[in-house]
């Protein structure tokens, strides 16, 4: 229980994906500005990371390790996500179109987003995951760190639009320091998941 | 043709270069600059990725069909990513530790994936690795400018000796996530006031060939 509350913590708060590990920042940057595309591409995120989770942990643990091909991690990981979003895509488009309507135009974003990757090859490197639930669990915490870190900066962006910003700063660099911003205020959890349990 | 060849050179260190112009690649951009040294590490590993996958995909331009180019280009490129990663294991196991997962992520860097699409997959093979070779060079000037400016303000030093030590107190919060941000839109917005201002095509041209072109930002303007 404690190691899905650290799990939980870390992955929202503390090492959130995209203001503390730099993750997913092109999506982040490009598609907050408005909070229903934001909140779209999110959970278009989050579910195709723990998908790829359940796909390449497994094939991480008992194929590539016991054979010695580790090296192939890279490799192999990109791969199985390019095919598992074409896969996904066509199954919702076949099986649930609403929901291929709702979340169709984000998957084809989502092969080339680090942060699925990223979270895919993280989990062999936290210590705090160390079972395939574990695994599973921290590819959700990290979507849901992504969604909140979206839906916060869709609110930010949308003061933005009202202000009065020196020509220079308009755009990208105004967004920029906003986002410099909001990372500040998350480094206030700092220490939160292992201060929690002494 | 001898123009031609230099401008292609010197088209991704200033005019169109990917971190500052273009505004791709900010993951490793804004993650591992927080000193000079690691900053040349990342560029240089990227610049090999990105020449060997321009001249491979330009080679192969003829052979591989419309339909399943970007997956077979982010084949080619997770091949070489993966040697460079092995390579950097065996020379450096420091700067391994320092880029950590960042170093497998120049798979998903839009920058190279840019660049086959919009360059390697038109062109020649000598002028695909001019190409690749410049965008590597702005992209490694791009982001040794940050980690100067990170490492310099957070911790003193510069490539890890002492410089500012005892005249300024060193600022850690720009070794700090938000210190990449804002270093790096401080520069954005630089590079926009010093570049021209009118040419609003180059600023596109980048992610044309990125899937998220239509959603994403930069149809609003890039620095504009």
């Amino acid at each position: 229980m404690q190691m899905v509350i650290t799990i939980l913590i870390s992955g929202i708060l503390t090492d959130n994906f995209v203001l503390a590990k730099f993750l997913g920042i092109c999506p982040f940057l490009g598609v907050s500005k408005k909070l229903d595309t934001a909140v779209g591409m999110s959970v278009a995120v989050t579910f195709v990371m723990v998908l790829a989770t359940l796909v390449t942990y497994p094939l991480y643990k008992y194929v590539l390790l016991p054979k010695s091909l580790d090296y192939l991690q890279t490799i192999l990981f990109i791969l199985v996500i390019a095919g598992l979003v074409q896969l996904v895509e066509v199954v919702l488009k076949r099986f649930i179109p609403p929901l291929h309507r709702a979340l169709g135009i984000y998957l084809p974003l989502i092969t080339t987003n680090c942060a699925v990757l990223g979270v895919t090859l993280l989990h062999f490197t936290n210590a705090n995951v160390s079972t395939f639930p574990l695994a599973l669990l921290n590819a959700l915490a990290g979507g849901l760190g992504f969604l909140l870190a979206m839906v916060i900066f869709a609110g930010v962006r949308g003061r933005l639009e009202t202000c009065d910003i020196p020509k220079a700063l308009q755009g990208l660099p105004i967004t920029l320091i906003a986002a410099a911003l909001t990372s500040l205020s998350f480094l206030g959890f700092a220490g939160l998941a292992d201060g929690l349990f002494g | 043709m001898k123009n031609e060849t230099l401008s292609t050179l010197t088209n991704g260190i200033l005019k169109e270069n990917p971190v500052l112009r273009l505004v791709l690649g900010t993951c490793p951009t804004l993650a591992i600059t927080t000193s000079a040294t690691n900053a040349i590490g990342m560029g240089v590993a990227a610049t090999l990725v990105l020449i060997c996958s321009n001249v491979v995909i330009s080679a192969l331009r003829k052979v591989i069909s419309d339909q399943v180019r970007i997956p077979a280009y982010i084949t080619i490129i997770a091949g070489f990513v993966t040697i460079v990663q092995m390579v950097v294991k065996a020379l450096s196991p420091a700067l391994d530790a320092a880029l950590g997962i960042y170093l497998p992520l120049i798979v998903v860097n839009c920058i190279i994936l840019g660049r086959a699409e919009m360059f390697a997959s038109k062109n020649g093979v000598v002028l695909s690795a001019l190409d690749g070779l410049g965008m590597g060079i702005g992209f490694t000037l791009a982001l040794l400018l940050m980690g100067c400016i990170r490492e310099l303000l957070g911790a003193g030093t510069l490539f890890g000796f002492p410089i500012t030590a005892g005249l300024i107190e060193p600022m850690t919060i720009m070794l700090l996530p938000p210190g990449g941000f804002f270093v790096f839109g401080i520069l954005v917005a630089l590079a926009g006031l010093t570049g021209k201002r009118k040419k609003q095509g180059s600023n596109t041209s980048g992610c044309a060939s990125c899937p998220a072109g239509e959603l994403c930002g930069k149809s609003e303007g890039g620095t504009e």
